[in-house]
């Protein structure tokens, strides 16, 4: 509209969330832990299979938090990554005959190249416009998986059925129960290394240039470096996760990573509050369950009814799960002090 | 939702009283797997009644109501149906979680009229483990019929592929020198049209066929490639598209006075939901074949099969709109499985169910047109099999030719 | 060659509907500093009523202006009712509140009015434009509207004192208000003026695409990536961004051997993310320096 350049001083996009506010205290890891641990035993299989969905969305959107919590840069392409991770998963177990649990580092190393490589391009932009790119992506992955110079592998737009593994060393567990807890050791890995990580130098430097990035670059950090290895890192993550959703779900289709995933895992993200690694797992819980109920409430308004319950948890917890732990957290301490 | 409960609380109440008055004797000759008792059966479905395919969603509500209908009036030899159908979104993990669900927490007997081919192919291997019929799926795609590996799996429309050969034939003798266009949706149910035209021209494919066109779901208008497709001087158009791509297609051709002769996919055939739209002028002589009869073609309006439905619709579904397509589909297939759960009898296995499944003799729902019949066997997976040709002219189509059927196996 | 010269035009024929779309996208963004992704959604719902209107006898202008004025409250209606009470948290909050709106009016809209495709007339008719049948004269009409309403935006942000005054407020919150723009405010007028211009632009798309309740699913799509192209903050912008993606979709589809057609929409859209590396606010809009 005018010549005349504007100056603006942006206001950061993501809150600065502290570090140490990022994980939660050892006492109630612990207590969670336990839980995850033991609800397996006390419930059918299927939902057994809902909880290994919910993790495995968890991963997911414990990635996009890094990208987006740790180092402040927003995609709407994380399906792309977590239908790249899937592939691979299925067409090595399905054409190659590689075991299930080696698949997911090679999808994960794929990703993670893969993500790094967009990174680059991805530094020119920001807020919008890199929403825009990411989204692109997102658009584009299912038609890449379409095409047919592609089809011998991916089976084109009829998918690829997978193997469902059985427990190994003869385990008298169920092929859920199995993968379950396969699920969450992974899970817990991938969990306590993220932490690690943004606790390392990496992480202060990927939050110095969340929270300001030309301060940051004037302290010396790479920012390009460190703003490429978040996406490298997020997309290796979402890659992992996709592996395992491949298994899990014994079936790939060009149908299941469309740009709705993408949006699910940013719901996901936004309900378990951004920048706190912890709510992933709630915001997944979330993008799982709320569905069900949206659609137990009215089956023609069920898309209606999803929306206004994301406006009622968006009104009432603006940050997310995040809000809630720390009002408890709040709670608990005053009661310690009386 | 509510209702539906409630309906499960009574009917397990009666289930008790009925239970207690029965002689031991009587219950010897009745037969029953997980989902079926003396008072109920039930019935689990997926549709997406939310994202982008919401569309179909009408389907579900159709057979709900087909079902309340059929409990109002007594049920079946004195059971009644309990229809549970759940939000697949048409995304196929979603459809895995929620057939689980289905089969695992709701115990239904068998799964009914699930939709789509993703999420279809997605829960097949899950299903046919469990021996659990996965009934009358709704999609076109050809791998359904296929009892020798999956024994619990069938169709029930006509294949995409087998109705794509009736139009190759249809070309092959009456068009022979034709100069074919394609317009296709890039997925599973474009190509296997694609496949069927081109498997159907058979040698002649590769002299005939001189474009073809994919277009994505997510194009708001396909008026370059109907530009393009024109510039290669085609004489024949195959249009395998949804209605709206459908209607978008004849009005552009009428548009840019490009007048190849039109073959439309029987998806896209509705009078009401495609032609109208797209403009009763532009439609005069596209081509289709039709098994079903349609809501809103005035030929059908003192039929009685069709009088039938409209009565349904007035009564159970007010307010619905008679020309969507889904309608006709939903009834149609909600009276397939009806007779089937009639000829069950008292032995309500899954297994006699996929048995009489496969004996559908001859069996003609209110919605089928004269002389298209249900016939099934053990070999035999695919319900409807036989179509005839159309051609729209005024306000409605005028069928021609044979009942012709188009079997294609696996 | 008559191939090339077809494609171009029914590529500005097809750009027009983008370029429609991107003026809404435009006007938000002037107001709220983000992009709404229940935009082509809410512009769906107010075709749908000008229809239904149009069910009931009302002529077609009464239905047009009676849908603009509508639209218009109901944009600001929202603003109030469901984004005022998130002001003040944080930006992707809001984004899945646009996400939550885009879910609710998608799904009640297809309760309302199902999901069959319905006609919507054109007030310019569908003959050939200037003997080209390319062109017809709805999309010349279509043309039409849009430049006019390019003008109308510009000379209302440049020249009106609220139009100044919600670009102040967009642009520099705290300063606006220190001079006394009433910003809160300024946003709601933003979404109703948006809201109407959406209006708009469905009931110009729609005699194209066939009105039903996904109709501007692919619509967005291209208008936010025209309006983007365009550079954000300028509506001429997007208006040669709109007609830009059409034209080059098009050539994209017809001219690259074998994948070009299959993957029409990821080039086109790869070709936009490199013209951003290159010109990172876009083809018309105005760099923003960053401080400290």
């Amino acid at each position: 509209m005018s010549a005349i350049q504007e100056t603006v001083t942006d206001a950061p996009a993501i809150d600065a969330v502290p570090k140490r506010a990022m994980t939660l205290g050892a006492g109630t890891s612990a207590v969670v832990l336990l839980l995850l641990l033991v609800m397996p035993l006390f419930v059918k299989n299927f939902v057994i299979f809902q909880l290994t969905t919910v993790l495995i969305y968890g991963l997911a959107v414990l990635a996009l938090n890094i990208l987006t919590g740790g180092s402040g840069q927003f995609s709407l392409g994380q399906s792309a990554f977590y239908a790249l991770g899937a592939y691979i998963s299925a067409v090595l177990m399905e054409h190659a005959g590689m075991n299930y649990a080696l698949t997911l580092p090679i999808s994960g190393i794929i990703c993670f190249a893969f993500g790094f490589l967009f990174g680059l391009p991805a530094l020119r932009l920001s807020g919008i416009y890199l929403a825009l790119a990411t989204f692109a992506l997102a658009v584009a992955m299912p038609q890449f998986l379409k095409l047919g110079a592609l089809e011998e592998w991916t089976g084109g737009v009829q998918g690829l059925v997978v193997t469902k593994p059985d427990a190994p060393f003869g385990l008298p567990l169920s092929q859920d129960t199995w993968l379950y807890y396969f699920t969450l050791a992974i899970a817990i890995a991938i969990y306590i290394a993220s932490i690690n990580l943004l606790r390392s130098r990496s992480g202060r430097a990927m939050m110095a240039i969340r929270d300001n990035e030309i301060a940051a670059s004037a302290m010396g950090i790479n920012v390009a470096l460190y703003k490429t290895l978040a996406f490298g890192v997020s997309a290796g993550i979402t890659g992992v996760a996709g592996g395992l959703g491949a298994i899990v779900v014994q079936f790939v289709a060009p149908d299941s990573y469309t740009i709705q995933l993408a949006i699910a895992l940013f719901l996901g993200m936004v309900v378990g509050g951004v920048g706190w690694l912890p709510g992933s797992i709630v915001g997944a819980a979330f993008i799982v369950f709320v569905p069900n109920i949206a659609e137990s409430i009215s089956k023609g308004l069920s898309g209606a009814v999803f929306g206004v319950l994301l406006f009622v948890v968006i009104f009432l917890v603006p940050h997310g799960a995040r809000q809630v732990a720390l009002v408890c957290q709040h709670w608990i301490g005053k009661l310690k002090r009386s | 939702m509510r209702g539906m409960q409630k309906l499960r609380i009574a009917a397990f109440s009666t289930a008790v009283i009925t239970f207690a008055a029965m002689s031991s004797s009587a219950l010897a000759q009745k037969k029953y797997d997980t989902g079926a008792t003396d008072t109920e059966i039930k019935i689990g479905n997926t549709m997406p009644y939310s994202g982008p395919a919401s569309a179909y969603g009408i389907i579900g509500k159709t057979e709900a109501a087909y079902f309340k209908m059929i409990n109002d009036q007594g049920g079946i030899n004195g059971r009644k149906i309990n229809f549970m159908t759940y939000d697949d979104a048409y995304s196929p993990p979603k459809a895995v979680e929620q057939v689980r669900k289905l089969v695992e927490s709701d115990e239904v007997l068998i799964v009914f009229n699930p939709l789509g081919t993703p999420s279809n192919t997605a829960i097949q291997k899950y299903l046919n483990a469990k021996k659990i019929p996965q009934l009358f799926v709704a999609t076109g795609a050809t791998k359904w019929n296929d009892p020798k590996h999956f024994p619990w799996t069938m169709g029930w429309q006509p294949s995409y592929q087998s109705e794509a050969r009736i139009y190759a034939k249809y070309l092959l003798k009456e068009k022979p020198n034709a100069k074919i266009a394609i317009l296709y949706q890039n997925d599973d149910f474009g190509k296997d049209y694609l496949k069927g035209t081109m498997d159907g021209l058979g040698d002649k494919a590769k002299t005939m066929v001189i474009a073809q066109e994919s277009y994505e779901v997510s194009e708001p208008t396909i008026d370059s490639h109907i530009v393009k497709l024109k510039a290669t001087g085609a004489d024949v158009l195959m249009i395998y598209a949804t209605p709206k791509f459908g209607a978008q297609t004849v009005k552009k051709t009428a548009e840019i006075e490009w007048k190849p002769l039109q073959i439309m996919t029987n998806v896209s055939a509705s009078v009401g939901g495609v032609m109208k739209p797209a403009g009763f002028d532009n439609a005069q002589g596209v081509l289709s074949a039709a098994y079903a009869k349609d809501g809103a073609d005035p030929q059908w309006d003192n039929d009685p099969g069709m009088k039938k439905w409209v009565a349904f619709l007035d009564k159970y579904m007010p307010g619905a709109n008679k020309t969507d397509g889904s309608i006709v589909y939903g009834y149609g297939a909600a009276q397939t499985l009806v007779k089937v759960l009639q000829m069950c009898g008292d032995n309500l296995t899954r297994a006699n169910v996929m048995k009489q499944a496969a004996s559908l003799k001859d069996f003609e729902t209110d919605t089928l047109l004269p002389g298209v019949k249900i016939n099934t066997s053990a070999t035999d997976f695919a319900p409807i099999a036989q179509l005839q040709m159309m051609r729209f002219k005024g306000e409605k189509w005028d069928l021609f030719g044979d009942i012709i059927s188009g079997d294609v196996t696996n | 060659m008559e191939l090339l010269t077809n494609q171009i035009l029914a590529g500005i024929a097809t750009g027009a509907i983008y370029a429609c779309m991107a003026l809404a996208v435009v006007m938000i963004y002037q107001a709220i500093d983000h992009l709404n992704f229940a935009q082509g959604e809410m512009a769906m719902f107010s075709t749908f009523m000008a229809w239904q209107m149009m069910q009931w006898g009302v002529p077609y202008w009464a239905a047009f202006v009676l849908t603009l004025i509508l639209s218009f409250i109901g944009g600001i209606a929202i603003e109030r009712l469901l984004f005022k009470p998130l002001a003040k948290a944080p930006i992707l909050t809001n984004v899945a509140g646009f996400i939550a709106l885009f879910a609710i009016v998608n799904s009640v809209a297809g309760l309302i009015w199902d999901f069959t495709i319905k006609q919507f007339p054109s007030p310019f008719g569908s003959a050939p434009f200037l003997g080209s049948q390319l062109i017809s004269t709805h999309q010349a009409g279509m043309i039409g509207v849009t430049i006019g309403l390019l003008v109308l935006l510009f000379l209302f942000f440049r020249f009106t004192r609220i139009g100044l005054a919600m670009r102040a407020a967009a642009t520099l919150p705290e300063s606006a208000r220190l001079v006394g723009i009433n910003t809160s405010w300024m946003i709601a007028l933003g979404w109703g003026m948006a809201s109407a211009i959406g209006a708009i632009a469905g009931l110009l798309i729609a005699p194209v695409v066939f009105l039903e309740p996904n109709m501007m699913g692919g619509v967005l799509i291209y208008g936010f990536a025209a309006a983007v192209l365009g550079g954000l903050s300028s509506p001429l912008g997007a208006v040669v961004g709109g007609f830009l993606v059409g034209i080059f979709e098009n050539l994209v589809g017809t001219y690259i051997p074998g994948a070009g057609n299959e993957l029409k929409l990821p080039i086109a859209l790869a070709l936009i993310v490199i013209v951003l590396v290159v010109k990172p606010s876009g083809l018309f809009g105005h760099t923003v320096i960053k401080r400290v």
